[in-house]
């Protein structure tokens, strides 16, 4: 079969361990073979290819760094990254998926959660036989999540949680929903079920990105959460932030995915569109933007590699997170626009992937910290003054 | 029961092939390297023989190669075969030289059934899985698409021209793959982190002559840009006469 080569200017792959190749290039072949000859379909019918989640389980894509024990594979950030980076090639929805139930679901139950909790929820989660969602983000608090409006009251043997959350990935069709809500002015993680009464999560229509994953409100009118279901080592807000720069992570490396196909897509059509009896490739309008996009896609891929190092090692900054997903959402949208361009009107068709990854990376490049939320960030940071508080 | 699959680690398909400054192999440079396809359905069909015949039983991967081959072995270990087996050859070997070094550590690891896939997309002999079962004196069965493996019997459908056969053989046997016997599985990344427990054993590939030797390679000839012998009904008869003298197609 004729398998996708990626674009490596710098010989990269070369800094990468051999098993971190072989992770990639199963996932690489994965992306070839099961999700890039369906794709287009669900993006056109609005639905998410849910038929993939047991597959994408088997082939232990979920929550692939957390320990065995969990029946997780263990492995590194940089593994963690590539596998987004392959499957965000397939589509951005996809990503979406794995980065959620990853970094936003079980990763706060690893950090935050029991024992018991732990044990319960993790190998059902990485086996994909449970499906979560991560509920901060609401209608009227986006880049504030601090002004969050959603209350747990202490009840006998539990909590009330009332309130709503909106642009939530996943919510539709997850059995479990981490849910971040005031108990007492301190904003704490809990555990929400599917089947607790007053508990729905519809889904929300009409998107023109993402179109292929689902998004939902999650609604709580008085939902009863037994005293178990709370996260116990949540304390406020800096730990939903750091479900976030876990997701932040595998956003920048996925994105780089996006900025591949368009590229790869791009370049494969100049070199043989021919316009005024010459492939359009040789014109050097043509070659400067072939050139401006492999020279972004090989910063982004240094930028992403060295990150995972430093968070292999403990040592990765949030500010150095924000650093990577504010260029690479910026520079992958840009380049999925070039690709476009190039490919003039047959750009705009679901010929090719382009359209459909310049619509998704419109929201990759909004949700998790918008692009601007992360300028500010990183101005506090090398500034020490906030723009923001 | 041992089985053994021969793996061969070829240039991917897509890859465009240069000839070598000896005119007789390949350019080895900005060729990327893959597990045979063919050879993917031997190590699934071994897998899926391993899970079904008992635990006991054991996948042996056996390659001749130079050390780049290591790839094409740690992929099928990542499948979930139990060892691999590098034979050490860096020189060009023909079919014959390569399946003389294949039987030899077949026999050696005590392999009753081998998996070749029917043939390896880099020179299409189609001739190594047969050769190693004349050698060995084992049965044979070639461009299977569906196998049943009981005790010490085989049954196995295989394409032949314009139709299917149902063949019915011994144990020890040779089958070589072809496509549509099975969907080969991915390597998972557990299966990746656990393939790096796995050995690979190296040792040199016994010695054997070669019985044929390649004397020059070519390209095909590039396609040449096509003619247009006009653009109405008129341009008809020249079209025939030269469909019928020169392509010689009528």
């Amino acid at each position: 079969m004729n398998m996708f080569e990626g674009a490596d200017y710098f010989d990269v792959e070369s800094l990468l361990s051999e098993e971190e190749v072989l992770i990639r290039n199963s996932v690489r072949e994965f992306v070839s073979k099961e999700i890039i000859p369906v794709i287009e379909t669900h993006y056109r019918n609005g639905t998410f290819p849910i038929e993939l989640v047991p597959k994408m389980a088997e082939l232990g894509l979920l929550g692939i760094t957390f320990p065995e024990k969990y029946s997780c594979a263990n492995l590194n950030y940089v593994s963690y990254g590539l596998i987004n980076q392959e499957l965000e090639r397939g589509d951005s929805g996809i990503r979406s998926f794995v980065s959620v139930q990853s970094s936003l679901v079980m990763y706060p139950i690893f950090v935050f959660g029991s024992d018991e909790q732990k044990n319960k929820w993790l190998p059902l989660l990485g086996k994909g036989e449970k499906i979560g969602c991560f509920g901060l983000t609401e209608p009227d608090y986006g880049s504030n999540p601090g002004g969050m409006l959603t209350k747990a009251e202490k009840v006998d043997g539990g909590f009330h949680l009332n309130g709503a959350k909106m642009w939530i990935t996943n919510g539709t069709i997850a059995d479990v929903a981490v849910v971040w809500a005031k108990l007492g002015g301190a904003v704490r993680g809990f555990l929400v079920e599917k089947e607790f009464k007053g508990f729905s999560a519809p889904e929300m229509k009409g998107k023109h990105s993402l179109r292929a994953s689902v998004t939902s409100e999650l609604i709580f009118d008085n939902v009863f959460i037994p005293e178990e279901n709370l996260l116990p080592k949540t304390e406020g807000l800096k730990n939903a932030l750091m479900c976030l720069n876990q997701a932040r992570y595998s956003i920048a490396w996925g994105v780089v995915g996006s900025m591949m196909t368009c590229y790869d897509t791009a370049l494969s059509y100049a070199k043989t569109r021919i316009q005024f009896s010459k492939p359009i490739a040789a014109y050097q309008l043509t070659q400067d933007k072939l050139v401006y996009m492999i020279s972004e896609i090989t910063k982004a891929q240094l930028l992403n590699l060295q990150l995972g190092r430093l968070k292999d090692k403990g040592n990765a900054k949030h500010y150095q997170v924000s650093l990577a997903k504010r260029n690479n959402c910026e520079k992958a949208l840009e380049m999925a626009h070039i690709s476009r361009e190039i490919l003039g009107a047959n750009g705009i068709t679901d010929e090719y992937p382009v359209m459909r990854h310049a619509a998704n990376l419109e929201s990759v490049k909004t949700y998790e910290g918008t692009h601007e939320m992360h300028t500010l960030i990183i101005g506090e940071n090398i500034t020490g003054i906030s723009a923001f508080e | 029961m041992k089985i053994a699959v021969c793996v061969s680690h070829v240039p991917d398909t897509a890859t465009k092939v240069k000839i070598g400054e000896d005119g007789k192999s390949i350019d080895p440079n900005g060729v990327t390297y893959v597990i045979n396809p063919y050879d993917e359905y031997a190590v699934e069909e071994a897998l899926k023989t391993k899970e079904k015949i008992g635990d006991d039983s054991e996948v042996i991967i056996i390659t001749l190669g130079s050390d780049i081959s290591k790839e094409s072995i740690r992929k099928a270990l990542a499948m979930g075969a139990d060892k691999g087996v590098l034979l050490k050859e860096d020189n060009q070997r023909d079919s014959f030289g390569i399946a003389k070094a294949l039987a030899e550590e077949i026999k050696s690891q005590g392999c009753e059934l081998v998996f070749c896939g029917k043939q390896s997309v880099d020179y299409d002999n189609s001739i190594i899985g047969q050769l190693i079962a004349e050698l060995l004196g084992y049965s044979c069965v070639t461009v299977v698409v569906e196998l049943t493996i009981d005790v010490n019997k085989l049954t196995a459908e295989r394409e032949i021209e314009g139709g299917k056969e149902i063949v019915e053989s011994e144990l020890p046997a040779v089958i070589t793959t072809q496509k549509g016997l099975n969907e080969p599985r991915y390597a998972s990344l557990k299966g990746i982190m656990t393939a790096k427990k796995k050995t690979i054993e190296e040792k040199p590939a016994v010695d054997s002559i070669n019985l044929t030797e390649v004397l020059r390679m070519h390209l095909p000839p590039s396609k040449q840009t096509g003619r247009i012998l006009g653009t109405d009904k008129s341009a008809v008869p020249e079209l025939v006469k030269l469909l019928r003298e020169e392509a010689k197609v009528l």
